[in-house]
């Protein structure tokens, strides 16, 4: 947790400093008739933003929060591998999307967290993975008009079979 | 006379079919998700927001609001049944709902829970019907140097109740606002902090990205990995003769803290940024000391049950005042009402009330009859609520990931933005393993694009002088608070420290 702590703190300083810089690509200063200029505030934020850092890295040095003295392990072998799996699984979730359609997604995205690391039966597993994505069909594209990605062509005769159901 | 007036009107307006309609579905779906471990009232609001572009906004805002009312009742199933808080807003009564259900007094518990938050609300309904309009009408003579004061206002209460690690504090305030100015800039028209030149954060970041990301997506990772996946359920017993009995009992043994939690709560929840959870943390608190019997809690007082659900029922309440009348959200949720109401066109804030009269009191009838149908389908709905409850975490999970991206898109139409809700998920869990608070940048993303154009206008307005925010009535008072509660925990660690040192 220690090395941690400052690890994170030094990641959010740099992200600061390239917020700082990316903010005067509009002027920060005072602009005479017009105010301040659109990038005083981002700007001044973002240093903001330095000077917490600077203090967490103050608080660090002088053992001042719990994490700067703690020799515990961010996580044990499990903890990461369970954030891995999950965090993971949302991640392929939203990258299988365009693909394979949102509807898609879903289904799989069930069934590896239903059968696979959930450990359900395939009956329970199919049942929930392929009621949901269907239900949620009927709720977003039948009654609230929003459509979700459709991904590549070849599902597209799901959906001509699901449109035609609905209207 | 005349708010007696307004509040038959609204109360009217609420009991119109279609707000009665969405007043009963916003409950009931609010008390499902409120019951959920995992999923609070914010969540709920934030993933049911783009349902409310279907109707007019006067029934948008009753069902957001009835959906955080019923959240608010729903809290206490999961933390009376479970042990596990189904909000952050129920976690102090778990202190002893958990004991009497282990007692074999769930039913108790939860009587005590749905009774006591209806008093709760209702009180606080009374109390906002009285104070928002003198709120309101002191408002009106708010200008870009009051509201801005009223900002840091809102910043500073956050700094001051944000806990010990003031830095990290300030960093997620000042983190929420640099997200709030990506996009365009709104004075200059000229593209702005557009990063690593990726075009979609030409559109903006969300408020609503975030929200999802971080209570969607960062909270449920927090869940699975603090608990390992493993949330274990129990099987208390609840028969539907007994809960008459059980009401008289409620009454009896926990009107103390009902009356306590009740006021208290109100008031904590008007604090801009203090919300119903450090309200119903301080009912629970003055319950307990102020008791004959303070050794009974954390064993099973109903006392110890009330004061909580009262106080957060109380605070929901009280923190939609701010909300409506100063434009100032005082909890997380209340900040996703407040961004709803932006989009529906709305303009929270000083003329709100004038300009938007039958939509205020409309919402505010919509408080009393809400919380007369919440206390209702509770009661009806407990032995519900139980079974669902039993559902495994390993299929509870999923749902939620699922409605998160479902929800995520179905707010903003992009892609884009659904992978800034799986990266600032990801990014949020991080923070918290190392205690970044991740509300104040929620609450921060909501109030920039008020926060920025008001500064930015009232130093125009003084050439540049920052000394327009210490010479005007209203805003110079407001301006003093807020730097004394910026200077507050500084003081308080010097003070501590030469104790240490005189010691």
């Amino acid at each position: 947790m220690r090395k941690g702590e400052i690890y994170l703190a030094s990641l959010l300083a740099l992200f600061s400093l390239y917020l700082m810089y990316k903010s005067t690509e509009l002027p920060i200063g005072y602009i005479s008739g017009k105010g301040p200029g659109g990038g005083f505030w981002p700007f001044w934020l973002s240093v903001g933003m330095l000077l917490s850092c600077a203090g967490i890295a103050w608080n660090w040095w002088r053992g001042l929060s719990p994490h700067s003295v703690s020799n515990e392990p961010l996580m044990d072998a499990f903890g990461w591998r369970t954030v891995a799996l999950v965090g993971g699984g949302v991640v392929a979730f939203v990258a299988l999307i365009p693909i394979i359609s949102m509807y898609g997604g879903i289904c799989l995205f069930l069934i590896y967290y239903l059968y696979f690391l959930g450990r359900h039966s395939w009956l329970m597993t199919l049942a929930i993975s392929i009621t949901l994505p269907i239900a949620l069909f009927f709720f977003f594209e039948g009654a609230m008009y929003i459509s979700m990605p459709q991904g590549l062509p070849f599902t597209q005769p799901f959906f001509d079979m699901m449109y035609n159901i609905i209207y | 006379m005349e708010v007696f007036s307004l509040i038959t009107d609204g109360v009217l307006t609420a009991v119109q079919p279609i707000n009665l309609m969405l007043i009963i579905i916003g409950v009931t779906v609010g008390l499902f998700i409120g019951a959920m471990p995992g999923l609070g009232s914010v969540n709920g609001v934030a993933i049911l927001l783009p349902i409310t572009f279907l109707v007019p906004p006067t029934g948008a805002i009753i069902f957001l609001a009835a959906i955080y009312y019923g959240a608010m009742y729903g809290g206490a199933i999961s933390s009376v049944a479970l042990g596990i808080p189904g909000a952050s807003t129920a976690v102090a009564t778990t202190f002893d709902g958990r004991p009497l259900a282990l007692q074999g007094r769930a039913s108790l518990a939860l009587v005590t829970a749905a009774l006591a938050s209806f008093v709760g609300g209702t009180v606080a309904t009374v109390f906002f019907s009285l104070f928002a309009p003198l709120l309101a009408d002191v408002a009106l003579s708010f200008g870009p140097p009051e509201i801005f004061a009223l900002m840091l206002l809102a910043f500073a209460t956050f700094v001051g109740l944000g806990g010990d690690d003031i830095p990290k504090t300030i960093f997620s305030i000042c983190f929420g606002l640099v997200l709030a100015a990506v996009g365009f800039d709104t004075i200059s028209g000229e593209p702005r902090l557009v990063i690593f030149e990726i075009q979609g954060f030409l559109r903006g970041i969300g408020f609503i990205v975030l929200a999802i990301g971080v209570y969607g997506i960062g909270e449920m990772l927090w869940t699975i990995e603090q608990t390992r996946g493993e949330v274990t359920t129990t099987n208390p017993k609840m028969t539907a003769k007994g809960l008459a009995s059980d009401a008289k009992e409620a009454v009896r043994r926990g009107w103390r803290g009902t009356w306590i939690g009740s006021v208290l709560g109100f008031f904590v929840g008007v604090l801009p940024a203090a919300g119903a959870t450090p309200g119903s943390l301080m009912a629970y608190g003055v319950a307990k000391m102020t008791s004959h019997a303070p050794e009974e809690y954390g064993k099973g007082s109903p006392d110890g049950v009330a004061a909580p659900e009262a106080a957060n029922n109380s605070a929901s309440t009280g923190s939609m005042l701010p909300m409506l009348t100063l434009g100032i959200p005082g909890s997380p949720t209340t900040a996703i009402l407040l961004g709803g109401m932006v989009m529906w066109g709305l303009t929270p804030g000083p003329r709100l009330f004038v300009d938007e009269s039958e939509f205020v009191w409309g919402l505010i009838g919509s408080f009393y009859i809400s919380n007369l149908v919440a206390v209702l389908i509770n009661l009806a709905f407990i032995p519900l609520f139980i079974w669902m409850l039993r559902m495994p975490f390993t299929i509870l999970a999923p749902l939620i990931f699922v409605l998160s991206i479902v929800g995520g898109f179905a707010a903003s139409r992009s892609m884009h933005d659904l992978w800034l809700i799986v990266i600032f998920g990801i990014a949020a869990f991080f923070m918290r393993k190392f205690d970044y608070p991740l509300a104040p940048a929620v609450l921060a993303i909501v109030l920039g694009p008020i926060a920025e154009p008001t500064l930015r206008q009232s130093l125009l307005l003084s050439s540049g002088d920052p000394m327009i925010f210490f010479t005007r009535p209203i805003a110079a008072p407001i301006m003093l608070i807020a730097i004394v509660l910026i200077l507050l925990p500084a003081v308080k660690l010097l003070r501590r420290k030469s104790r240490v040192a005189a010691d």
